[in-house]
């Protein structure tokens, strides 16, 4: 197999000092949202009124301490820029001693701005998105719940911490797909979600197991320094295992059924988990364990050919989707495929993919709003075939839509274009086959993102008579302006290299690799595929007449698509009948054999039951007449052992 | 010839004398106090006099000098007839708490319509019109808990005898008033009177071994003090055999008392027959003291001959298991399943007194057999008194109803005290997160690394066996109805209690849950509790 790191890359090691000053506010971040979660959920109908606004200022005021503790790690050296937090002894049970301990640094640092920065955007839109909903209330309770799991997440010091908050958010993430639970299918997808996520968070046990068992402890900082030590193949298992965590978590083939079925929750849900953070959790698991993935190649390769796959599976899907959530899924799955990418590809990779990360979530959450707010106006219809002309009736939503359509099929100066080019960049450094395929991608990207823009906001109006298009209320469309921006501007990041330098203490410096072609001329490379995927979208789609319902005499390759690439056929003939059959034979077994032994030995146990039951006949001599003989046979025995 | 004067440490021995000269001061209550104010002042008398031996029990606990190198705690006195040591004192506060319990329970009035459970009279004949005079005038038994503290002092003198005599005196001490005791309830006074017959009859007849036993080891050993018998058994001086049956019949008497088979045949009729509160107080003091004193026996006076008594142990373990629980399955009264079941404990109980006794024989952080023992004990009590609590309370026109197929749909009607009672039931069944799954894990590890596995594979089995049984009536509470068509009256419902009653339930519960999920800090008090005083 052809390895994607030719030299094992020094790896850094975390080397973290105790929180003081300002850091000692660290487990404010998480305590806050937990705090907003448990007066909500416990407090009831009584905070009804004000819920919505408690959840809001929680998140927010989480917001404010991560943006100090950050301005306060901006002042530091860059050697010195981890923290870590201890509060309390969680588990201490012979040779297993975890602390509840947060880490600080520049990679949870950045996360944590994304979480709490748009968290609070989205809380805000919610506002205005859920105010009809008369469980409002539990919404932001959940809300609140997810945001500090995610947290938790990003700021353990260990992989027990981080499991913590890995089944926090898939808890969060359950409770709001199916948050309109009264719609079978939101509960359907809740349960399959939840059902899928569980594959992959057998991989995230194990792989916790298999560092006790290797190194006696799970803690980031000890495992960093000792992990060169170990055996390849325990760190390729490991790393293995982490992958299946992963692509559960994040959706990546051959786990990502979930995550096109959970866009049945509401919108700002698709927003904040299933497309900005949650389930970029896989890539940060990643990025965190590079002290394991830089040390086992193999399972690095598996890495980038997962992600290679996934992106293109899930832009394939993107492009024959109606529904419009379901078509900014298929992207997500295809983005989250592209930073998975770039971490798998190592050092030179790391910082562009939590660069992607970031960016994606800017874009991405705001695409998702935006198509909750044509949703609000459409009286929450989802099919784009009905829509069409939006432009005139919603120009906020359209204007604040496009920034984040041309940030993500990386319109040059656009945040996308930065991170996207930068990942083909490496891929086609690392692997000139990966790097094409990544190059593909990105041109799928731009036919199927220019479909959805021109069948949503241009074409000709498909809406039916009794719908009145509008403008939505302030309240959502002021995070939408907000996203717009940080959707344009988020390439900043990459100036001067600064996120690279940023990332260095925790992911390390890459040696540099010449790649095969100039790098301007790859950027043209890749504006040009670009550029002819969004010119094949408009000839094919923009040009013509949109048929109201879906035409069935189509080729091999959209059914494929429309039917998310066979994935629920795929799960159910691997996995859904054998596992059924094999429920079937077990039952059998367990009727005829297991509950014969069993219901033969209780039914003995009660004949005998019955038998003894005789001897308790009430009357006194018996009793006595066996106190007598008990006495035999206690004498008896005492001296039948003793004396003979 | 000279008198010398004995000495008596007389404040280690305080929380005894509290209780047995409390009792002594409610005997004059009764004498002298006209009937009305009598309750009030008993129960205020009982409960202070409780508290008090209580406090000083802590204060003992807290006071006890090192001995042997720091292994064990105590001092031995009445002129080494008593031992006051960290067992002692562990198992006293646990006979303590409990007395408080039954106290409580005894006390509640509100249940049966403003009378107490006990016979308004019981020197009147059953369906007479004495007694019809006593019932119309409510009537009460207020000497109930001058019993009670008679039977504290024994309960607390038994575990803490240092020689055969005052063993057996006390063993005497704490049967006679519960003989009393179980005769006197309001209800079904034929069976309550039968019952009381029967466990004196046959606790007379037991005692009789026990005694006859004590001759024998003091014609083997010459002297009646434990210390004395350790001596001439480890020197094997004297006549074996003299030994073998004196040492079996002193179990025949102690293993009555506990209720092991094949000595159980009153444990049912009894615990049926007596007013339930009495029954509470008993399974789950008298357990208790009884354990301490086989404890003591065994393992002070002839803990350097183990190897002689364990066989004949093991085998009354197995069959008291075995009974217990198999016999519990065919039962259909729920006091009767809850006597069984104490049968089955009995045996579990015998288990862990089976295991590795020195703390030199067990891998580091491992407890002893003794402490394994009383945590089990612990667990056990609270347990038992709060099930019986719960059946005080679920009643039909009739008085408690006390059969299972009344308690059908008792969850839906009363979901708190089915908790409750469900509750109790999974500890005893030994459920996680459980005070009782503690216990049982505990004494099944000492007996397993003192290599009795038989004992422990049988113990496993009947677990098994009963889980069977306590989830069968978890399952008629919680998921059957009543039958369609059966008359109102016959319905069990719960009827509301005092705070007496509801107190002692919710303490039970808590207790079962803290035990259970946090062990440690009632392990760490066995554990501190050290060894006996040889």
């Amino acid at each position: 197999m052809y390895s994607l790191s030719e030299a094992a890359h020094q790896v850094p090691v975390i080397e973290p000092s105790a929180a003081d000053g300002t850091f000692s506010l660290l487990w404010l971040v998480i305590g806050l949202p937990l705090l907003g979660a448990a007066v909500l959920l416990l407090g009831g109908r009584a905070t009804d009124r004000w819920g919505h606004w408690l959840g809001t200022l929680m998140s927010a005021a989480s917001f404010v301490v991560s943006l100090l503790l950050f301005v306060e790690l901006l002042g530091r050296e860059a050697g010195d820029r981890s923290v870590t937090q201890h509060l309390y002894d969680w588990i201490a049970v012979g040779d297993l001693q975890v602390g509840m301990d947060l880490l600080y640094d520049p990679l949870s640092a950045l996360f944590l701005l994304l979480i709490t920065g748009v968290g609070t955007l989205i809380h805000v839109y919610s506002i205005g998105y859920m105010e009809h909903d008369p469980r409002r209330r539990r919404f932001f309770a959940y809300l609140n719940l997810f945001v500090a799991a995610m947290l938790m997440l990003v700021l353990a010091e260990n992989y027990l911490g981080l499991f913590l908050g890995w089944e926090g958010v898939g808890l969060a993430s359950y409770l709001l797909i199916g948050f309109w639970q009264h719609k079978p299918s939101a509960a359907a997808a809740a349960k399959k979600a939840f059902v899928i996520n569980r594959v992959g968070d057998i991989g995230m046990a194990l792989a916790i197991a298999l560092l006790f068992t290797t190194f006696g402890t799970t803690s980031f900082t000890a495992i960093s320094q000792v992990s060169g030590a170990a055996e390849q193949d325990t760190l390729t298992a490991v790393g293995l295992l982490l992958l299946l965590a992963a692509c559960g978590k994040s959706a990546q083939v051959p786990l990502q059924a979930w995550l096109l079925d959970a866009m049945e929750g509401p919108t700002p849900v698709s927003a904040l988990i299933h497309a900005a953070t949650m389930v970029t959790a896989g890539v940060y698991l990643v990025v965190r364990s590079n002290f394991i993935f830089e040390l086992a190649p193999t399972a690095q390769t598996v890495v980038v050919i997962v992600a290679t796959v996934t992106l293109l599976w899930g832009a394939v899907i993107g492009c024959a989707k109606d529904d419009i959530k379901k078509a900014l899924a298929g992207s997500t799955m295809s983005q989250i495929g592209y930073m998975m990418l770039g971490a798998g590809l190592g050092v030179a990779g790391y910082a562009f993919a939590i660069f992607h990360l970031i960016t994606h979530g800017f874009f991405k959450a705001n695409m998702f709003l935006g198509a909750g707010s044509v949703m609000h106006g459409m009286n929450d219809d989802v099919d784009m075939r009905r829509y069409g002309a939006l432009r005139h009736a919603m120009p906020v939503t359209f204007l604040t839509f496009a920034m984040g359509y041309l940030a993500i099929i990386g319109f040059p100066g656009f945040s996308g274009f930065w991170s996207k080019d930068k990942i083909i960049e490496t891929a086609l450094a690392e692997n000139w086959v990966v790097g094409v395929l990544a190059l593909l991608g990105a041109g799928i990207t731009g036919f199927y993102m220019t479909r959805l823009m021109l069948l949503t906001f241009f074409t000709t109006r498909r809406w039916k008579e009794d719908v009145h298009p509008h403008e939505s209320p302030g309240v959502m469309t002021v995070p939408l302006v907000v996203l717009a921006a940080l959707s344009v501007l988020g390439g900043v990041l990459l100036l001067g290299d600064w996120i690279v330098e940023w990332l260095a203490p925790v992911v390390g410096e890459a040696p540099h690799h010449e790649p095969p072609l100039p790098i301007i001329v790859i950027t043209l490379l890749t504006v040009a595929t670009v550029a002819v995927g969004v010119a094949a979208a408009w000839f094919l789609v923009g040009k013509r007449e949109v048929p109201l319902t879906a035409p069935q005499d189509v080729s091999f390759a959209t059914r494929a698509a429309r039917a998310d690439m066979y994935g629920d056929a795929i799960n159910d003939v691997l996995v859904a009948r054998p596992g059924a059959a094999t429920v079937r034979g077990l039952t059998a077994g367990d009727r005829s054999v297991v509950d014969g032994l069993f219901t033969g030995g209780s039914a003995g146990v009660k004949a005998t039951g019955n038998v003894l039951r005789r001897l308790q006949n009430g009357f006194v001599r018996s009793y006595a007449l066996s106190v007598l003989g008990g006495v035999l046979l206690v004498v008896l025995a005492l001296l039948a052992v003793n004396l003979a | 010839m000279d008198f010398v004067k004995p000495t008596i440490e007389y404040a280690e021995l305080a929380p005894l004398l509290i209780v047995l000269g409390g009792a002594c001061l409610g005997v004059a209550v009764e004498a002298f106090l006209p009937r009305s104010p009598r309750r009030t002042v008993q129960l205020v008398l009982t409960s202070v006099v409780l508290l008090a031996a209580f406090a000083t029990t802590i204060w003992v606990a807290t006071d006890l000098a090192e001995v042997a190198g720091g292994a064990a705690r105590g001092l031995l006195t009445a002129e080494g007839t008593i031992v006051v040591d960290g067992p002692t004192v562990f198992l006293w506060g646990l006979v303590l708490l409990l007395s408080l319990g039954g106290v409580a329970l005894f006390a509640e009035r509100r249940v049966e319509g403003g009378v107490s459970a006990f016979a308004g009279q019981a020197a009147a004949l059953p369906g007479t019109e004495a007694e019809r005079e006593a019932s119309t005038r409510g009537w009460e038994h207020t000497e109930v808990y001058p019993l009670l503290l008679f039977a504290v002092g024994g309960m607390m003198l038994f575990p803490a005898s240092n020689d055969l005599l005052t063993m057996f005196v006390a063993l005497e001490v704490l049967s006679l008033p519960l003989y009393l005791l179980t005769g006197l309830a309001r209800r079904r006074r034929l069976l309550s009177q039968e019952a009381a017959l029967k466990y004196f009859l046959l606790g007379a007849f037991s005692s009789g071994f026990f005694l006859y036993g004590a001759a024998l080891v003091y014609g083997f050993a010459g002297s009646m003090q434990f210390t004395a018998i350790a001596e001439a058994v480890r020197n094997d001086t004297g006549n074996q055999a003299l030994l073998l049956v004196g040492m079996g019949l002193l179990a025949v008497g102690l293993l009555f008392k506990v209720g092991a088979a094949p000595f159980q045949g009153w444990t049912p009729d009894v615990y049926q027959g007596a007013p339930t509160a009495v029954t509470a107080f008993m399974s789950a003091a008298t357990k208790v003291a009884a354990f301490g004193a086989l404890l003591r026996l065994f393992y002070v006076a002839f803990g350097s001959d183990r190897w002689s008594w364990q066989p004949m142990m093991w085998a009354v373990a197995i069959l008291t298991m075995v009974v217990g629980a198999v016999v519990a399955v065919s039962q259909t009264d729920v006091k009767r399943m809850l006597a069984y079941s104490s049968v089955a404990h009995t045996g579990f109980i015998l288990t862990g007194v089976l295991g590795v006794q020195g703390a030199g024989e067990l891998a580091d952080g491992q407890i002893t057999s003794l402490q394994a023992v009383l945590f089990y004990l612990a667990a056990y009590g609270v347990a038992t008194l709060g099930a019986f609590a719960v059946v005080t309370l679920v009643r039909d026109s009739n008085g408690e109803a006390t059969h299972f197929d009344r308690w059908a749909g008792l969850g839906k009607r009363s979901p708190w005290l089915a908790g409750a009672f469900g509750l109790y039931l999974l500890s005893m069944a030994g459920i996680p997160l459980t005070a009782g799954f503690v216990g049982k894990w505990a004494v099944f590890t000492v007996a397993m690394s003192a290599g009795a596995w038989p004992v422990v594979l049988t113990a496993i089995a009947s677990s098994i066996v009963a889980i069977f049984f306590y989830v069968r009536y978890i399952r008629i509470m919680f998921f059957t109805e009543p039958h369609a068509g059966t008359p109102a009256g016959e319905v069990a419902s719960v009827t509301t209690p005092s705070l007496l009653t509801s107190a002692t339930i919710a303490a039970g519960v808590l207790a079962t849950v803290v035990i259970g999920v946090v062990p440690g800090p009632v392990l760490d008090l066995a554990a501190r509790a050290g060894d006996f005083i040889r």
